[in-house]
């Protein structure tokens, strides 16, 4: 019997357990899959909640529901990987051996790798919306929110959604304009960019969509501390940012295990060819999803995208016949930008994100760079998507590889 | 693809306005780029950035980022922010000739 061992069952494990289990033989191979929790949250969904639009109930279901059959969970913390020796060490010190290794063990975030950002204010004046928790408290506290100062600030890149800030604000500036204090409150991105977004043109128009929502972007700045007597950011360079309330998205990093493994950079990020997806030095471990290094963006899109790519790749790798897919850096990505509507983009390693239209059968086009409500529907439409169809590792209409179909250059 | 003017050359640069051809830089480069971008003196402290910068992408293809900066440059993330203000990494990896660091995406 050869063992399969994915480690973690977020979207990409899930979705790899889903697309191998299928194909490999059940009589020589055994897939496990390992992750600390039950429950599966579909983390697109954390945006909504602190503006009511989700509940966490919502966006929660029982990650067995989403296993293929035959396919074992082993619900435990990681030790470490030996990846000399072939095998993985759970929390308990018990041993699981593997033929093969999927690491998809994701990225979580570190409030605490920040000076003065986790202390009796966490919570209070002070939260994140990348968790269950952090964001229903934040739901909570915007409910009594009479207006202020709000700040949002991502501390260091390369964090999960890229994009999830500019939503939050884009959501904010609806939710009090609804609420009628829209004029009460100042909405703020302080962020260690040079703009709005990552890539060039992006940035620019979403810089322009910023302004005329009368968001503020205090761009460049390097986080040191937070101060929360004095309610205040200070950066690295003593510049300072005063704040009301502080929505922030801390440091992003690799699961820990990864660390404790010495197969992690300085993230805890597991350093992966770019193109095969196959564990750079390891012979018979792939990396999926945010786990990896790769210079591409931490969403959902990629591990589908991914997913194809690491499929083809593991059934020609496991018979020892040369990897025929490459991953070129595709993301596509909603973004939501209040009132009913929302952006699209779509891009890859070399070229960024375009204005145009996203051609998509038999749905679209969606309109990229562009505010439309489709797009917005396109967002609301993925939850649905996500579990019936993405988990399920079924085929989407949209190919791994980007288009250029549509895009202006 | 876009160019720049420096020291009389014309240079392409990528979307960044970072250069896109590593053999077009040499130290005068790096001193003009520098002044260009608000640093009028390039120390021995900058130099040690610059050089620890090129070396690791020459190994591993992509420059590292603020936080491995503090870890093995040996310059604390407070000074690299007074050597190179506003983004370290990012401002370093310009003046060094090399791509923006992958973080940033």
């Amino acid at each position: 019997m050869k063992h399969l061992l994915i480690l973690g069952g977020g979207t990409a494990g899930t979705m790899m357990a889903n697309k191998l289990a299928p194909v490999l033989n059940a009589r020589e191979w055994q897939v496990t899959i390992v992750d600390n929790t039950e429950e599966h949250y579909y983390q697109p969904g954390f945006l909504f909640v602190p503006f009511g639009g989700y509940r966490l109930q919502d966006i929660v279901k029982p990650r067995r529901q989403y296993l293929p059959a035959g396919v074992k969970l082993v619900v435990s913390s990681i030790d470490h990987i030996e990846a000399d020796k072939n095998k993985v060490v759970l929390g308990d010190q018990s041993i699981l051996p593997y033929d093969y290794l999927i690491i998809a063990t994701g990225a979580d975030i570190h409030p605490e790798q920040t000076e003065g950002l986790v202390d009796d204010e966490w919570g209070k004046t002070k939260f994140d919306f990348y968790t269950p928790r952090g964001a229903e408290l934040l739901a909570q506290f915007l409910k009594g929110w009479q207006g202020g100062k709000l700040v949002v600030n991502p501390i260091e890149m390369p964090i999960k959604c890229p994009v999830a800030p500019l939503e939050f604000l884009f959501l904010a500036d609806a939710y009090f304009t609804e609420r009628g204090i829209r004029d009460k409150v100042e909405l703020n991105l302080v962020t260690p960019l040079s703009g709005a977004f990552t890539k060039p043109k992006a940035s620019q128009i979403l810089g322009d969509l910023l302004g005329r929502k009368r968001i503020n972007v205090t761009p460049d700045f390097g986080l040191a501390r937070v101060d929360s007597k004095e309610k205040k950011l200070v950066g690295w360079d003593d510049t300072e940012v005063g704040y009301d309330l502080l929505v922030s998205v801390p440091t992003n990093m690799g699961d820990p295990c990864i660390g404790r493994s010495g197969l992690g950079d300085e993230l805890n990020y597991v350093a992966t060819d770019k193109q095969t997806l196959l564990a750079k030095g390891l012979e018979n471990v792939f990396v999926i999803g945010d786990a990896t290094n790769l210079p591409s963006s931490k969403a959902g899109s990629v591990v589908h995208f991914q997913s194809e790519i690491l499929f083809e790749n593991f059934l020609e790798h496991i018979d020892k016949r040369p990897m025929p897919a490459r991953f070129d850096g595709h993301t596509n990505c909603f973004i939501e930008s209040g009132f009913g509507k929302g952006l699209l983009i779509d891009f890859n390693y070399e070229t960024e994100p375009l204005p145009g239209e996203f051609p998509l059968p038999g749905v679209g086009p969606f309109s990229l760079l562009q505010e439309s409500s489709m797009n917005h529907y396109g967002k609301l439409m993925f939850r649905w998507v996500y579990w019936n169809v993405l988990l399920r590792g079924l085929e989407l209409p949209i190919g791994s590889a980007m288009s250029m179909a549509g895009k202006r250059v | 693809m876009a160019t720049v003017t420096i020291l009389g050359k014309e240079l392409a640069v990528d979307a960044d306005g970072n250069l896109a051809n590593l053999s077009d830089w040499n130290e005068d480069i790096a001193r003009e780029m520098a002044a260009q971008d608000g640093i009028p003196n390039l120390t021995s402290q900058h130099w040690a950035i610059l050089n620890y910068m090129r070396k690791v992408f020459e190994k591993e293809g992509s420059a590292p980022s603020i936080r491995r900066l503090t870890k093995e440059s040996g310059v604390d993330t407070k000074t690299l922010y007074q050597l190179f203000p506003k983004g370290p990494a990012k401002r370093a990896a310009k003046i060094a000739g090399l791509p923006k660091p992958v973080g940033c995406i």
